[in-house]
């Protein structure tokens, strides 16, 4: 069973739906026992960086999601994964999760629209099992007018948008960040969910 | 480099798609569900559902349509028609709508599209625009479904959209919808040169170079087609494919 964070995430409908549409087990849950239970977690998104910490912050499981992260696959999704890093300058200096390195800010080009919308290419730079059956090109679904900026080594593939944008990072174990929304990139998205429910068996 | 997007338009009255969709596995050719889950198998990059009564009464008919849709189709979906307040645009938005697409209204009350864009993001707000032109080298702007002139300059008009934070504008041109011509690059090459968001070529797609001529000779970031591919006479994967072959980058 895959535990979804509630937080008053904006798509937790959408993911929810992908799930059930591929008859993954999962369970949207504020409860502690639910994630320790849980075989991986996923940490939707909503808003922006500071309010999204602050509610996540109100349901007191930020040390359960951390302590989890340590042994059970976790994905954050959009603003969920740039949740993953140490912190944000969204309207202000914020605190992340810390559980991979780096840091958010604002796209840095001028010379492209924000926020990055759309389909664009992923660019594989490590293997990953969330990769498994499916084929290049992959195409998946951008809405955000933030990025990470991390370490290589925590880039498993980015999107060039005039620069290099983060779009699946790791911290080399269990915790995993999609910078797009799988739940909105066809196929080939339904197929990354399908491959993280099976890294958490 | 973003792809650049083939969106299918379903228009939906009572429920049912206007006209029917002539797929082939498709049984019920009316049910705008299926509909969708077709598109979204053909490859459509984005599904656009059209409420063309948008009755008061009939809303929860179309949201229900949306919210199943949304339980089956795994790519974004613009819903359109009948949105004329922020209450509608959540309702929409919480049926499993990704952005809402608004027309006369925002003519009618420029301020929705900043409401609109303040309260659910820019992403969430794509302004359509019907345009003409007015006989003296411009465009002006229509509303309801094309029928009333509002003597709005329609360069002017797409400014002031912009600065009010839309995420995109739909650019249907009256003069060639339905025409089967082609999509109208003069007047998108004028709208994509005044402004940055995105704008989607809409009107006129009539056949299977149309799609490329618009991105390569007009900043149309996406192009938009109804009866084309409701009656089978191209598919989405036909159209890709030209597209490709002449260097358009597309998913």
């Amino acid at each position: 069973m895959i535990a979804v964070i509630d937080y008053g995430a904006g798509n937790l409908f959408s993911v929810c739906n992908a799930l059930s549409f591929l008859n993954i087990a999962h369970e949207v849950t504020k409860s502690a026992d639910v994630i320790n239970r849980a075989d991986a977690v996923i940490l939707p998104c909503v808003g922006a960086f500071p309010a999204a910490m602050e509610s996540l912050h109100a349901t007191g499981l930020v040390d359960t999601i951390c302590e989890n992260a340590k042994k059970k696959p976790l994905l954050g999704i959009c603003l969920g994964m740039q949740m993953l890093f140490e912190k944000s300058d969204e309207n202000g200096e914020c605190a992340g999760l810390g559980l991979i390195p780096g840091e958010v800010h604002r796209i840095p080009s001028e010379r492209v629209i924000i926020p990055h919308m759309g389909w664009n290419e992923l660019v594989i730079t490590q293997e990953s099992p969330l990769f498994d059956q499916i084929e290049k090109p992959v195409y998946t679904y951008f809405v955000h007018s933030y990025q990470a900026f991390c370490d290589d080594r925590s880039i498993i593939a980015y999107a060039d948008y005039d620069g290099k944008v983060p779009a699946l990072v790791t911290d080399g174990n269990y915790v995993f960040g999609a910078q797009f929304h799988p739940e909105k990139s066809g196929e080939k998205g339904l197929q990354m969910l399908r491959n993280f429910e099976r890294m958490a068996k | 480099m973003l792809a650049k997007r083939i969106i299918p338009c379903l228009d939906v009255r009572h429920g049912k798609v206007v006209k029917g969709v002539n797929f082939e596995g498709v049984k019920d050719v009316g049910d705008p569900v299926a509909c969708a889950a077709e598109y979204n198998r053909q490859g459509a990059d984005e599904i656009v559902f059209y409420d063309i009564v948008a009755s008061h009464e009939g809303r929860g008919t179309f949201l229900d349509v949306v919210r199943e849709t949304a339980k089956q189709v795994f790519v974004p979906l613009t819903v359109g028609g009948g949105i004329t307040t922020v209450e509608d645009m959540r309702e929409t938005l919480r049926a499993g709508a990704d952005k809402i697409s608004i027309n006369s209204a925002a003519v009618k009350n420029p301020q929705l599209i900043s409401d609109g864009a303040e309260i659910f993001g820019s992403q969430c707000v794509v302004v359509g625009i019907d345009a003409k032109r007015d006989g003296n080298g411009g465009y002006t702007v229509y509303v309801n479904g094309g029928r009333i002139d509002m003597h709005v300059d329609l360069l002017k008009w797409v400014e002031e959209v912009e600065q009010r934070g839309a995420g995109e504008i739909c650019l249907n041109s009256i003069d060639t919808d339905g025409v089967r011509g082609g999509f109208d690059l003069e007047m998108l090459k004028a709208v994509c040169a005044r402004v940055r968001i995105p704008v989607i070529a809409s009107g006129g797609a009539g056949k299977l170079e149309d799609f490329a001529t618009a991105f390569q000779q007009t900043g149309a970031t996406a192009a938009l087609a109804a009866s084309l591919f409701h009656f089978g006479e191209l598919t989405i994967p036909q159209v890709k494919a030209d597209c490709r072959s002449k260097g358009i980058p597309m998913r």
